[in-house]
């Protein structure tokens, strides 16, 4: 596409004028609960290993020692929890992010991410949290709790811990033919069906928060065993359908988290997907001891969308990519 | 042939899919934050018109179709063939059978400019202009002063179409019809 974009901005006077309010509101909230805002690099020298979020890749000139390849970042994640082992308490940052090749009516490939970090707190006070935040703003009613197991049993009619990968397969064929489904894996099925009828389902619900996820999606949750069941500590608040945020128990562990950092490459290699460095820094801040604390990043864009109750990102992003 | 990946995906693009051409209506991404992106699609089937909604994995790609739509002007019918020819200038002429021109086939009137889709270099469909302008070569005759009523009687115009029109039309005037809906939209002052 080398057409030249329209001048003007995709989103509303009234959209640019909330999103300010939105800002504002957001950094009043912080500064009643005495969490403090920090500001962490945007072009760094690791990008993410996880399998499913792709870093976009900048070749800035090296200057001393700094390398020659960075990565713009997909989260503040790694510099806040650098920052968490250095001591600061509770910190937030609205960061801009860039995830390549995430675009549509509920994505753009750059974003405005509000993450925060509590030590001392839980992924259920954690939630609390979220709650005023999110319910504060849009003035919605309090989220209620279903947990990712629940949420399929009733809205896909399958066990997403015990089903066998056989019944999760034959249930995707709905959207799928089965030849191509040969090479999904057990969670490529659950994706395909929290996409296509999790989803849609919820939008008619009122908020809630998922909680609970498989193990093999904790991503950077802590695990433990709930039910008989192993569970990651990783919730997302779901609000008319629109996935608002993604919080875990973080796991603090340097051992494990090192692990799941070199399955996530293997499991990259094995799908054709670039190996991606692993960043030593934020293993050394591990090493060095990060406070058990909880973590939530809230994508700001789709909560300005809510608010403004419109259903694509275009109306409420001045200058989304096609524009940009 | 060329392919195009989920991430060129877009309305209008021509795909094969299922060995038929396609065209891509709507092209939705999802992706849950955490996991594997899908594209939902919805295409119409080119051959059947049918529509068809299909989720593919964020990266795979479909095979290009090798459809083009061109402008070309309708020359006759040799009762088989409907042949029309390319508006370039190049003179050159291509065959349409029934099945490309089914629906279009009551508005044919030679000398007009139709929007011919060409699959591998054949005629696939062939579709009208969204108005077209024919004369009334049947109808009852005319109930002058009727107009008020609203009623309407069924006229048949040059190329066979049949279409409802409002009472005081006679034959031998020239209306303009909505091909999309076959309505009647207006006579045409210039007959």
């Amino acid at each position: 596409m080398t057409e030249t974009p329209s001048w003007q901005p995709s989103a509303s006077l009234a959209a640019l004028e909330s999103r300010a309010q939105q800002l504002a509101w957001v950094r009043d909230f912080f500064a009643q609960r005495g969490v403090m805002e920090v500001e962490t690099p945007v072009l760094g020298r690791c990008g993410v290993t996880d399998i499913n979020i792709d870093s976009i890749a900048a070749s800035p000139t090296p200057v001393g020692s700094s390398p020659s390849r960075a990565w713009l970042q997909t989260s503040p994640e790694y510099h806040m929890k650098r920052l968490l082992a250095a001591g600061v308490g509770s910190i937030y940052q609205v960061a801009r992010v860039f995830r390549d090749g995430e675009s549509g009516r509920r994505h753009n490939p750059e974003f405005s991410l509000l993450e925060w970090y509590r030590p001392g707190f839980t992924d259920s006070d954690l939630m609390a949290e979220v709650a005023e935040l999110v319910c504060g703003w849009l003035g919605c009613e309090a989220p209620t709790t279903i947990s990712y197991r629940d949420v399929f049993l009733r809205f896909a009619g399958v066990d997403p811990f015990l089903s066998s990968d056989t019944e999760l397969s034959a249930r995707c064929e709905q959207w799928m033919e089965p030849s191509r489904l040969q090479a999904f894996s057990r969670d490529d099925c659950l994706d395909l069906l929290m996409s296509c009828q999790v989803e849609p389902a919820l939008a008619e619900a009122g908020p809630v928060f998922v909680t609970g996820y498989p193990e093999s999606q904790a991503a950077l949750a802590r695990v433990s065993e709930q039910d008989g069941l192993r569970q990651a500590h990783r919730f997302e608040l779901y609000v008319q359908g629109v996935e608002l945020c993604n919080g875990y128990w973080e796991l603090t562990d340097p051992g494990e988290q090192r692990q799941r950092f070199a399955a996530d490459n293997r499991a990259r290699v094995s799908a054709g997907k670039p190996e991606m460095p692993v960043d030593q820094a934020f293993l050394a801040a591990l090493q060095a001891g990060v406070p058990d604390c909880a973590g939530v990043a809230l994508g700001l864009d789709r909560l300005l969308m809510l608010k403004m109750g419109v259903d694509d990102l275009a109306s409420v992003i001045a200058f989304p990519a096609e524009r940009a | 042939m060329a392919s195009y990946s989920t991430n060129e995906f877009r309305g209008g693009l021509k795909v094969l899919l299922d060995g038929d051409p396609c065209i891509i209506l709507e092209n939705e991404f999802v992706k849950p934050g955490k996991g594997q992106a899908f594209n939902r699609v919805k295409l119409r089937n080119l051959m059947t018109n049918r529509q068809w909604e299909r989720t593919f994995k964020s990266g795979e790609s479909l095979e290009a179709a090798d459809v083009i739509d061109l402008e070309m002007e309708y020359l006759y019918t040799d009762g088989e063939f409907w042949h029309f020819m390319k508006t370039d200038g190049s003179f050159e002429q291509y065959p349409a059978d029934a099945k490309a021109v089914s629906d279009a086939l009551k508005w044919l009137k030679e000398q007009d400019v139709y929007t011919v889709t060409l699959y591998n270099g054949a005629p696939l469909t062939v579709t009208p202009p969204n108005f077209v302008e024919l004369e009334v070569v049947d109808t009852d005759p005319g109930m002058k002063g009727d107009t008020a009523q609203g009623g309407t009687k069924p006229a048949t115009l040059s190329t066979g179409a049949v279409v409802n029109v409002p009472l005081f039309i006679t034959i031998g005037e020239v209306l303009k019809v909505d091909t999309r809906s076959g309505e009647y939209v207006n006579r045409v002052k210039s007959s």
